[in-house]
């Protein structure tokens, strides 16, 4: 994992005696709210219904058990004994005192995290494959650039007022588990013609309520020249993004609106500039960072196949598990094991400081110390050895983080909704538990296969509807909670935005719904056709007709 | 109003009136783009010094051109939020090589002092009591810097690779 040196050591201590000024400064009433807000919020502090929220930082999602040791101390020391695991794989407490963030800010600073833009209208939290570095199927490993992007985005002088949010992520395998078609910018690593390993660039995709797809802005970008061209995209977004209307001032209204052709032409206008200058990336700053992201001292090992099919065959539940949530690592004799925070009935991605410290303690034992958070709101021991795998299950299934539903139909993203925020329409959280409550059945969930449903509790889409395989919305119609479905969204290399299914479904209907969906879909699959490929494949009318009946349709 | 210009209280010897109605015969005077596209023969003849005050919608490619003709410009920011006059001061140093004074006006506090600096400021008109305290106070914050900017600080980059 990547360290500070003295000089990133310095740069956070300094911003948290910084942000205590500013606090202090609004509590002495010398910063109104308005004035304050931006800064707050580009320290992760939000405003929320009941009380401040403050949003960390997981860098590329990347924890070391002491840093994860640390947000269990603060979830018991200053919040109510959790915290909440969200989609930029960042960590949420949400119950904070204005007065104490300084001293939890210092708390963080003291084990390198930070909660600097996890907020804000600048560049946010730069995110990645869960599995970088580990997985089989990756070309590159993300990290060095991912981390190279962190550095430059912080406190960047140019781009701390943008027109609004800037999302980045990056993958450098082919199967793309960082959702990189639905950022602002997305980064996808791949050889050119000459074999070199560079970067695809996207740009102006997003969610919220004008969801896009990326467009590709440049087909190969070289390695060295990330900054100049990010630097680039940056510069020609803050001066031409709009910024009469917050809901239009993302970059993919700008990029759709003057079309990416125009779009890239300003950008290459403005790289001519950047790119021979001061943000060229040395070689030797790759080295040195990457030093950092050495693999562990792996022992030689063989891969435990035969030893596992016989455990497995003489306990199912292991088997279950095995097959769900332990992934292919790419070295012999080794796995990556995926704990999941979407227990039945449970809120997804929260977790409890005392599993906190459990998992730490998990990765100090099983996996070098490192633990990863995905996107989807689950966590992951990326190093785990093949022979301890049946230990390792015991303890998770002790723990209640061994739901073997890793990619299944209760692998659920879900936002906080309007139990925590103040912006949402509707309470997604019951929505999912309803859900994890109606499809308990392991067999059952292997047999439907993989699923995702995705579950936002407004239009800002934090719950990333648009690109679940069923998309749920949260909507307010006259001071009633409503659930607007949508089907076929993808957020991986073949990404789409799911068709709306029809009228919004008061919540006690929303589980009978999903119900007639996956009944509809396991009808009519074609052997072991994905219910998004068999969605692809029949189009929405007979998911309509299951769910509304014929009579709708014919209306 | 009270000025700060290169780290000291300063009095502007430049007249703004690039909202006013006419614009003062004699004397140094700081007009608005439209003031000058309308005068600017009669503006460069008078020989007295000339600034030019931007909107955050003006670019500075408007008035790439024309830069030796001031000696400041000052870049708008309407609001604090609006942070489009950051990436206009950049292309003025960097780009277009302007070496006059760039002045921060309109909602200029405080907390945003430290990205005008490194983005080539030098002259800020504060929305403060005390101003010059407030400009030291934004000056101390940092003593490390991950972007190069044309203000020459290193970047903790830079001062790894010393090393």
């Amino acid at each position: 994992m990547y360290r500070y040196d003295e000089f990133d050591a310095r740069f956070v201590n300094e911003r948290v005696a910084q942000f205590r000024r500013q606090v202090n400064r609004r509590l002495a009433g010398e910063l109104t709210e308005d004035q304050f807000r931006p800064l707050r919020l580009m320290n992760g502090l939000y405003l929320q219904l009941h009380a401040y929220m403050l949003r960390i930082n997981v860098p590329y999602g990347t924890l070391a058990s002491k840093q994860m040791r640390k947000f269990a101390y603060l979830a018991r020391n200053y919040d109510k004994n959790f915290g909440h695991f969200t989609t930029r794989q960042n960590l949420q407490f949400n119950w904070i005192k204005l007065e104490q963030v300084p001293d939890i800010l210092q708390h963080l600073a003291d084990v390198e995290v930070t909660g600097i833009q996890s907020s804000g209208n600048c560049v946010r939290n730069i995110t990645a494959d869960q599995y970088a570095g580990r997985a089989k199927d990756e070309l590159a490993d993300p990290r060095v650039y991912c981390e190279l992007l962190r550095q430059y985005s912080f406190l960047h002088p140019e781009f701390s007022y943008l027109p609004r949010k800037f999302k980045i992520a990056v993958t450098g395998s082919p199967n793309d588990r960082a959702a990189v078609a639905v950022h602002d910018i997305g980064l996808r690593m791949h050889k050119n013609e000459q074999g070199e390993i560079g970067f695809e660039v996207l740009v102006g995709g997003g969610l919220g309520r004008t969801p896009y797809i990326a467009h590709a802005i440049r087909k190969w970008l070289a390695p060295e020249d990330l900054l100049a061209y990010v630097e680039s995209i940056l510069r020609v977004y803050n001066m031409q993004g709009r910024r009469d209307n917050i809901h239009k001032a993302r970059i993919k209204i700008i990029v759709n609106q003057m079309g990416i052709d125009k779009y890239r032409e300003l950008v290459d206008k403005d790289f001519e500039f950047t790119k021979n200058g001061a943000l060229k990336v040395p070689d030797d700053e790759v080295e040195r960072i990457n030093a950092y992201f050495a693999p562990p001292q792996y022992e030689k090992l063989e891969d435990q196949t035969q030893a596992l099919a016989k455990i497995r065959s003489g306990d199912r539940a292991f088997d279950r598990w095995m097959r769900g949530n332990v992934i292919e690592h790419k070295v012999p004799g080794y796995a990556i094991v995926n704990l999941s925070l979407k227990a039945p009935g449970k809120t997804p991605g929260d977790i409890t400081a005392d599993k906190m410290d459990a998992v730490a303690d998990l990765a100090d034992r099983y996996s070098f110390g490192e633990i990863r958070v995905t996107h989807r709101q689950n966590l992951v021991l990326v190093d785990v050895k093949q022979s301890e795998l049946y230990e390792l299950w015991h303890k998770l299934v002790e723990l209640g983080l061994a739901t073997p539903n890793l990619g299944l139909l209760t692998d659920i993203i879900c936002c906080p909704g309007l139990d925590f925020c103040a912006l949402a329409n509707a309470r997604s959280i019951p929505i999912a538990q309803d859900i994890s409550r109606a499809f308990t059945d392991l067999d059952e969930l292997q047999k439907i296969g993989q699923f995702t449903i995705n579950i936002s509790g407004c239009m800002n889409a934090c719950g990333h509807h648009h690109v679940g395989h069923i998309g749920i919305l949260g909507v307010d119609k006259r001071g009633e909670e409503f659930f607007q479905l949508t089907l076929g969204g993808s957020s991986d290399q073949h990404a789409s935005l799911g068709d709306r299914l029809g009228p919004g479904l008061p919540q006690a209907e929303v589980p009978a719904a999903i119900r007639k969906i996956v009944d509809t879909y396991l009808v009519v699959r074609q052997q072991q056709e994905r219910f998004l490929d068999t969605y692809r494949r029949v189009g929405i009318e007979p998911f309509k007709a299951a769910v509304y009946g014929e009579e709708s349709q014919a209306a | 109003m009270a000025l700060v210009k290169n780290g000291e209280l300063a009095t502007s010897s430049f007249v703004d009136a690039s909202g006013a109605e006419s614009i003062p015969p004699t004397g140094p005077v700081i007009v608005s783009l439209d003031q000058w596209k309308a005068h600017r023969d009669e503006l460069v003849k008078r020989g007295t010094p000339l600034g030019i005050r931007m909107h955050s919608d003006q670019p500075p490619e408007l008035i790439a051109a024309d830069l030796p003709h001031f000696a400041v410009v000052a870049l708008e920011f309407p609001k604090f939020r609006d942070g489009r006059a950051y990436s206009y001061a950049r292309l003025l140093r960097e780009r277009y090589g302007f070496k006059g004074e760039l002045r921060a006006v309109g909602e200029v506090l405080l907390e945003q002092l430290f990205f005008m600096l490194r983005t080539g400021f030098d002259a800020f008109d504060i929305q403060s009591a005390d101003p010059l305290k407030d400009y030291r106070t934004a000056l101390a914050d940092f003593s490390v810097w991950y972007q190069p900017t044309a203000d020459g600080r290193p970047t903790a980059m830079q001062l790894r690779r010393k090393h």
